[in-house]
């Protein structure tokens, strides 16, 4: 290690561009904070030997600069930045739109956005935020943020702690704000401190040589924020596992009583009722709105019952249910137990919960039934005997009946435009006649059917889509998000500022740096001169230079 | 509807008195010496009329919250609105910091754009859906505006800061791009005076269309050059359109706001024309003479303070308590929803800023540009995000 001797003694790290005690300018060092050939000195560190100026010769030296940087912590800023742009010029995934022809990327993209749609499914755009390398693009900012930190904080945590009252003229008169003053006698000296003490400043004094410093603390803000947004990253990581966090989402009927998945079988939930309500058309305040954009919902909202398996530790024993937790739970109220929470995400109203038919001959005007049978449609039989001889077999089900270029198909699996084919055996018949019924439709395949099937009744329920999460890492997220706000208030709303006073045989050197905020450190000098002969320090940089 | 009546009158006041302010602090150009102090008198009298502006606009969220059962925050036009103000809000209190009266004359006007932008939404009171109904509404909402607000003083800090520095003497990039910025500044006020005028004429033409599967119909305020796609015209003598909104175009009601740029870009462009018709300068080698005598480097410290001080108010309202609301409203704090993404893209920006600032060679000119960049990003996730993608967030 090559330490640096300053003339005023002070032993230096090795790559020290300022004095750590005096400030003077080391030579042979300046090139590293670019102060060769300025008038004023970058002060950005305290002229601070950082590891990422000093060593470059091993690759672990290489990679360590590289990610100091803060050119290249902004250049991954500004691509996170614009990739993440990228992702929202068409719906990611997870937001296709219900109306789509498909909810199959491959289909989509292309269909409603055509070729660029296209590139942008084949370039796994439509997948963005979960590709792996804007997954390596967030870890590098990671990486950045905490290479960036060490290699600043640590030595200019020193610098600080080692600063002298006592400053080289040098260092003074390459400050932004400077002025030297004739004919200032110690009264007057007396009076500045006096009136800086007044304004808060902490006072060293070094044999006449004057230290004035406040808010030093702000200069941490930076890597104490540092440090929340990686807490936060680490939680992040942490939550992509499922011991810290698992998402169930679950359908449940009225009335139905299902165990909950991720549960284990622990918990089992009953849904009671499904309740959504509109805002009144009525209501004069709204009346208008409503009028124009149509019906406005104003409640979803489940009625559950949550049970505890209290018998869960008997293999195959019948389990027994014991209700720990009756609630509503509504948009924005949750419902919580054990480390469970349970969210309304999503309903379905008005699907079939069964439907009775009736048998009677094609050309009773009267429709008499001889016989009826009900079919449950969450669980159709694929036989129904009547009473009266008839046997109905179940040829086809299609819960969600719709036509796909002339072929009978279902749009999905819930019963909610139930159809069916049916084969009717007449009593003591092994020739079938078949129909086709659903809501609206009743076709007879061949025309020539002595029997018909008809639609007696039905039955309706809702169905309540929740969200079931555990989540362990919400603490983390807190306790980063909150240290984050700590460390950028701490930096952005306090300035670290500083004053020195160099006496001279006559009169005094005025010296003063703050790291923002020039324009307050001009005024707390203003007013600590004041009714003395101090000439007010002079902005020695303007920025129309 | 008394109150509604007197909110919407409040409104109106304040917007008059931001008006009057600015004259005001346009009066403080006067150069000479010896009127230093009327100067100041007049910078005094603009900010008191700023204040009381500023009051009569919160008797208009007072009165309208009052009126609706909610905090007025839960549509564009409350929104936009707010914005405004928290932007007057911001101008207010760093003017008693930095006692530049100019900034006024620069702040208040982009305030009142967007005020009058914010009122040709639909200003009816519109009920909440049951996702907006919780008290993190207005925790959420106000906080993202004020921090927003606060950044927009940088935007404006950075404008007259270019207005003040670029080379006019001849058209290179930098008095080009000022010109193109003063240009779409231009397109808002076309858009304003354009919709103004045709609701004055009570202009109305229904269309019926396909969105998202259902048959729906849509009243435009303005002439239809581009109908919705595979629209029919319902009402009867009326401007037949010119061409459809193509179907790439999503989000609720596409080709009626599409309609409406088009038409922003005719008037803005003839009012354009006009001024430099009359002007026959640059609008930026024209303001350039006026800021001759403010200081650079307290525009630059200025435009960096405001992001300074508005950058931890919008991580908090944009990223922070919206992410606390969306965890208990939809089960998940974070989920790549067009919005949330470019509530992150504006903080990555303004982070980018912060840092740049750290480089030297990154003060003046190129943070004044950054502070122009910033506010675009803004308003492109104010306007663009909302009407043209389609998302969570689609309230308009």
């Amino acid at each position: 290690m090559n330490k640096v001797k300053c003339e005023c003694g002070h032993v230096n790290p090795e790559g020290t561009v300022l004095c750590e005690a005096c400030g003077k300018p080391i030579e042979g060092n300046q090139h590293i904070d670019g102060n060769e050939g300025n008038k004023l000195l970058n002060m950005r560190y305290d002229g601070t030997a950082r590891r990422s100026q000093t060593y470059n010769k091993s690759i672990i030296d290489k990679i360590w600069s590289f990610f100091s940087s803060v050119k290249v912590g902004v250049w991954l800023i500004v691509i996170a930045l614009v990739a993440s742009m990228v992702g929202t010029i068409f719906p990611q995934e997870i937001y296709i739109p219900a109306d789509a022809v498909s909810r199959d990327p491959a289909i989509f993209y292309e269909d409603r956005y055509g070729i660029l749609g296209l590139i942008y499914y084949q370039l796994g755009f439509h997948n963005l935020y979960s590709s792996w390398w804007y997954m390596v693009l967030i870890a590098l900012i990671g990486i950045s943020l905490v290479i960036c930190s060490l290699d600043r904080f640590v030595p200019l945590y020193k610098a600080l702690k080692r600063q002298k009252a006592k400053r080289h003229e040098t260092f003074l008169n390459r400050q932004r704000l400077y002025s030297e003053s004739e004919q200032v006698t110690p009264d007057d000296i007396e009076t500045v401190k006096e009136n800086l003490k007044k304004q808060r400043y902490k006072i060293t004094d070094e044999n006449g040589h004057i230290l004035a410093e406040k808010g030093r603390f702000s200069r941490w803000g930076p890597y104490v924020n540092h440090i929340g947004l990686i807490i936060i990253l680490i939680a992040a990581i942490l939550r992509t596992t499922p011991l810290m966090h698992t998402e169930e989402y679950v359908w449940v009927r009225e009335g139905q009583q299902i165990v909950l998945p991720g549960t284990n079988g622990e918990y089992y939930i009953e849904n009671k009722e499904f309740i959504m309500e509109v805002h009144d058309e009525n209501d004069e305040r709204f009346a208008q709105a409503i009028q124009q954009e149509g019906v406005v919902p104003s409640n979803f909202q489940t009625d559950i019952v949550i049970y505890q398996e209290t018998n869960a530790s008997v293999p195959g024993a019948e389990p027994e249910l014991e209700p720990i937790l009756e609630e509503s739970i509504q948009m924005n109220k949750p419902a919580k137990f054990d480390r469970y929470t349970l969210y309304q995400s999503g309903y379905q109203v008005n699907e079939f919960t069964n439907m009775t038919f009736k048998v009677h001959e094609t050309d009773d005007p009267e429709e008499s039934s001889l016989g009826s049978f009900t079919i449950d449609l969450t669980n159709p039989d694929s036989i129904y005997e009547l009473d009266s001889g008839f046997r109905v077999q179940v040829d086809q089900y299609y819960p969600d009946y719709i036509l796909d270029n002339g072929i009978p198909t279902s749009e999905t699996n819930f019963p909610r435009n139930p159809a069916f084919v049916l084969s009717v055996y007449p009593p003591e018949s092994d020739t079938p006649e078949i129909s086709f019924i659903g809501i609206g439709k009743n076709i007879d395949a061949t025309g020539e059917n002595e029997y018909k099937v008809g639609i007696e009744d039905f039955e309706l329920h809702d169905v309540s889509g929740l969200t079931l999460r555990v989540d362990f890492t919400l603490p983390f997220f807190i306790l980063g998000a909150a240290i984050f706000m700590i460390g950028v208030i701490q930096g952005m709303y306090w300035q670290h500022r500083r004053i020195w006073i160099h006496p001279k045989e006559n009169g005094i050197l005025l010296a003063a740096h703050t790291n923002k905020n020039w324009f307050g450190i001009k005024k707390d000098i203003e007013k600590s001169i004041e009714n003395t002969p101090i000439t007010m320090a002079r902005d020695q940089q303007e920025l129309d230079e | 509807m008394d109150l509604l009546n007197l909110s919407s009158t409040m409104l109106y006041t304040a917007f008059i008195l931001y008006l009057v302010a600015t004259l005001f602090f346009g009066a403080t150009i006067r150069q000479d010496k010896s009127e230093r102090r009327k100067k100041r008198k007049s910078g005094t009298i603009g900010i008191t009329i700023t204040i009381i502006g500023f009051t009569a606009q919160l008797v208009y969220l007072i009165t309208r919250w009052i009126a609706s059962g909610h905090a007025p925050v839960s549509n564009m036009f409350e929104f936009m609105t707010f914005l405004g103000m928290s932007m007057v809000l911001a101008f207010i209190i760093l003017y008693f910091y930095y006692k530049l009266s100019f900034l006024g004359l620069f702040a208040l006007p982009i305030a009142m754009i967007i005020i009058a932008y914010a009122s040709m939404f639909p200003t009816d009171i519109s009920p909440l859906v049951p996702s907006l109904q919780s008290h993190w509404l207005y925790i959420h909402v106000t906080t993202v505006a004020l921090g927003q607000g606060i950044l927009f003083i940088s935007f404006a800090a950075g404008i007259m800061y270019l207005i003040r520095q670029v080379d006019q003497s001849s058209l290179n990039k930098g008095s080009l791009w000022l010109e193109i910025v003063m240009y779409v500044m231009f397109l808002f006020i076309g858009f304003i005076v354009i919709t103004t005028s045709f609701n004055i004429m009570d202009y109305h033409a229904e269309f019926e269309y396909t969105e998202a599967g259902n048959v729906t119909t849509t009243d435009y305020h303005l002439p239809a050059i581009a109908g919705p796609n595979e629209g029919a015209l319902l009402t009867e003598g009326v401007m037949e359109p010119w061409f459809e909104t193509p179907t790439w175009m999503q989000g609720a009601d596409a080709g009626r706001k599409f309609n409406s740029v088009i038409w922003s870009f005719i008037t803005g462009t003839i009012l354009y024309g006009l001024v430099r018709l009359i002007i026959r300068k640059r609008v930026g080698a024209k303001l350039q003479p006026l800021l001759k005598n403010v200081k650079p480097d307290l525009l630059d410290e200025i435009m960096y303070r405001s992001v300074a001080i508005g950058f931890p108010v919008f991580t908090l309202g944009g990223l922070i308590f919206a992410a606390i609301w969306a965890q208990i409203a939809w089960g998940r704090f974070w989920g790549w929803d067009p919005k949330e993404v470019w509530a992150l893209v504006t903080w990555f920006f303004y982070a980018a800023f912060l840092h740049l600032r750290l480089s030297r060679g990154w003060h003046g000119e190129k943070s004044a540009w950054l502070a122009v960049g910033g506010f675009a990003i803004i308003m492109f996730n104010l306007i663009v995000v909302n009407l043209v993608l389609a998302g969570l967030h689609s309230y308009a």
